[in-house]
């Protein structure tokens, strides 16, 4: 793994694998975290994508943003999808129908996709122990049919179907620990990411894609139409986010945790949460259950990450 | 293999074909009454009799998925199911013709919940009678036996590309032991080469499949399929045609039993057709001029076949074996009255469903329905449908 700890911005792939042109809004960070994925996979990966957001904007026939042979069959089922991929080209390289070669075989999906509709088909491709990389990412509701909740979305965040109101303070759930559930699967490696963290993000990908067996990365992608947030803000709150240590950057590599960044100083949460249209309605009493919340969670996970 | 007669369970002769057949991938969840067929070829792999993944995945709906994926790679791949599991995988169903994957499937009819049943018939798949799959029925093990390889060899024909699934009656086929005769693998590997799709998913040529289609395409996309499916016909025609070549089995689509001379017809779809039979050769000898018609290939329909049969017969008695509820009777009667509808001298068509979750159509049962439907068509009572021995 230590070949991967040294970056530097001129070493990263000149490559584009996702092109531009593809129709996402402005300041989708959700497409930034696509392209900087595809940037540390290469050219030699065949990507299954879930319906969403990312597969919309990038395929309307007859064009396509795919530099790579990609997939899309239904919402539910790019982790079934890739593993198809993976046991067809493992069965016929073994029986000599193609040559030998080192493919990534990647599933992507977003938060609705992954936390919802595929945790049964995602549950079991990670415990059959296919050789891949699933990459969720997480824009904090299903934004492609219009903003409504998904068992990732915040507590407190108003969506379309988790609406603010009288009786309402929007999101009446916690946020579903998806990398937990991923770890819980004992699979080789497990990360959170976030494209306001470029680097981290693609040594991340890279070991992903370099460890033998399923690999998860979790990746925070800021969507400014269904945060309510201006598009040339996804990229600082995405920071805020890592910053307030609302969305921690770690890994857990054969089940070893590690904080890959330690914010310094720790920003309070409401830095993050007052800027944005989901959470306006939030008074500054939730605003601070929010944060004892964020703290208790992140001490848990720095100790984890200090166990040896 | 070498060639041999042997009697085998008609669901382990099914999977010892796929094995034959060097399939890649297989895929399935199990459900009776298919289970026997993945659980050899589960046992095939696990002994190294067959070279393969086999994927055992966590429901239908993703083994339809892994499918997709593993024949968008260009694997050869198998997957088997029955009535709740194809349910649970329809969605994925649909797409997988609409993306021209060549995937086979062993279907082991069986009835659908509710209430629940294990039992034969023919609800699960006329639900995805729409599903845009190449869908043939087969009438005894040999049959079953030796569509495995004639589906492979469909479904990847480069004209056709799309995935066939293989109707055999859940436990009155799948779970009764009977002679088959193997043939060898040489002749296997002639009809069935080894397959290279054009246009797979790989790095070195990259192509994007699965697109999202606007209004302006969308039109046109449910056209290519439409060709694709009509246009497989030819292919399943001569894909049967070389195999009786080779084995001397030979097949149609649409098949007869004394029916050149008859008058009337009894039409069924699977394994009942043997029992159709008898019944004709005994209602012959009372001096009936009865015959059988027996449809083979349901997807792509063969209007062509059908009228050769049965232009000049004056009745039909159709035997359906599902109801389409709220409708006007049996899927397969509904198919036959809107093909014959503005045909000069069309039959009559009568319609009577029988054998819901198995519940057994004897010969007395079949000579009940004949001359049944016979006295119904000379009535004028040809409306909707009868539900056959239903106690009311
Ligand atoms: C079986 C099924 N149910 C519902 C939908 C409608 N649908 C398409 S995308 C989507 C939400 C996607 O949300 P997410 O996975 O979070 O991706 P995002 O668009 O936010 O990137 C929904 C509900 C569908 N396509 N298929
Ligand atoms: S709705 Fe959000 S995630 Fe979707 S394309 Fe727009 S900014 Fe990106
Ligand atoms: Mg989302």
């Amino acid at each position: 793994m230590d070949k991967f700890s040294v970056y530097a911005a001129r070493l990263v792939e000149k490559g584009e694998y996702f092109a531009s042109g593809h129709r996402a809004c402005q300041g989708c960070a959700e497409a930034l975290a696509v392209r900087l994925v595809m940037k540390a996979l290469g050219r030699d990966t065949i990507v299954a994508m879930a319906t969403g957001c990312m597969e919309i904007v990038s395929s309307p026939l007859p064009t396509t943003a795919w530099e790579v042979p990609w997939i899309h069959v239904a919402f539910e089922n790019a982790s079934a999808v890739i593993t198809g991929c993976e046991s067809g080209m493992k069965a016929m390289m073994r029986k000599g129908k193609l040559p030998p070669k080192k493919i990534n075989f990647v599933a992507m999906g977003g938060d609705g996709a992954t936390a919802d509709i595929g945790m049964g088909q995602l549950s079991g491709a990670l415990e059959r122990g296919h050789d891949f990389v699933y990459v969720c990412y997480d824009n904090e509701a299903y934004m492609n049919t219009g903003i409504q909740r998904s068992s990732a979305t915040p507590w407190g965040a108003s969506t379309t179907t988790s609406p603010a109101g009288k009786l309402s303070k929007g999101q009446r759930t916690q946020k579903k620990d998806l990398p937990k559930i991923a770890i819980a699967h004992n699979i080789p490696y497990v990360a959170t990411a976030c494209p306001s963290f470029p680097f981290d993000l693609m040594e991340k990908v890279k070991k992903a894609a370099a460890v033998e067996g399923p690999a998860y990365l979790h990746i925070l992608s800021v969507c400014p139409t269904g945060w309510r947030i201006p598009s040339e803000e996804a990229i600082k709150y995405g920071r805020l986010a890592v910053n307030t240590c609302v969305f921690p950057l770690y890994e857990c590599l054969y089940g070893k945790y590690r904080l890959t960044y330690r914010p310094n100083p720790i920003l309070p949460v409401r830095e993050y949460i007052e800027g944005q249209g989901r959470f306006r309605h939030l008074t500054p009493e939730d605003i601070e259950a929010i944060q004892e919340r964020t703290t208790a969670e992140y001490e848990k996970l720095v100790k984890l990450s200090e166990e040896v | 293999m070498a060639k041999e007669r042997r009697g085998i369970e008609v669901s382990l002769a099914i999977a010892e074909a796929v094995g034959q057949a060097d399939c890649d991938v297989i895929a399935a969840y199990p459900i009776t009454p298919q289970t026997h067929i993945v659980e050899h070829l589960s046992e095939m792999v696990a002994d190294g009799h067959l070279d393969a993944e086999f994927v055992p995945v966590e429901s239908e709906h993703s083994a339809m998925s892994v499918c997709c994926g593993a024949a968008a790679v260009g694997a050869r791949t198998f997957t088997s199911t029955s009535s709740q599991g194809l349910a649970l995988m329809a969605e994925i169903f649909f797409i997988a013709s609409a993306m021209r994957l060549p995937v086979v499937m062993a279907l082991a009819n069986r009835s659908l919940s509710a209430p629940l049943s294990i039992w034969n018939d023919h609800t699960d798949t006329m639900m995805v009678r729409d599903g845009g799959w190449i869908h043939v029925f087969v009438e005894n093990g040999q049959e079953a036996y030796d569509h495995v390889f004639w589906a492979f060899r469909v479904a990847e024909d480069p004209a056709v590309r799309l995935p066939v699934a293989i109707n055999i009656d859940g436990f009155i086929l799948t779970h009764v032991i009977e002679p088959i005769e193997f043939e060898d693998d040489e002749l296997i590997k002639r009809y069935i080469p080894e397959y290279k799709m054009e246009k797979a998913l790989h790095p070195d040529n990259p192509v994007s499949m699965g697109c999202f289609g606007m209004p302006e395409i969308y039109t046109e996309a449910q056209m290519a399929r439409e060709k694709a499916l009509v246009g497989s016909y030819a292919t399943c025609v001569k894909a049967w045609e070389e195999w009786a070549v080779l084995t001397g089995r030979r097949y149609h689509p649409v098949e007869t039993y004394r029916a050149e001379d008859a008058d009337y017809c009894i039409v069924t779809m699977g394994s009942l057709g043997e029992t159709a039979m008898v019944a004709v050769d005994e209602l012959r000898e009372q001096g009936e001029k009865v015959g059988v018609i027996k449809i083979r290939l349901w997807r792509p329909f063969p209007f062509e076949d059908l009228y050769g049969v049965v232009d000049g017969k004056r009745v039909l008695i159709v035997l359906d074996r599902a109801i389409s509820f709220g409708g006007p009777g049996g899927p397969v009667a509904l198919e036959l009255r809107s093909a014959l509808y503005n045909r000069p001298q069309a039959p009559t068509v009568v319609n009577y469903v029988a054998g819901l979750a198995s519940r057994d159509v004897t010969v007395e049962d079949f000579k009940a329905i004949i001359l049944g439907g016979k006295a119904k068509a000379a009535a004028g009572d040809t409306a909707g449908f009868t539900l056959y021995g239903v106690r009311e």
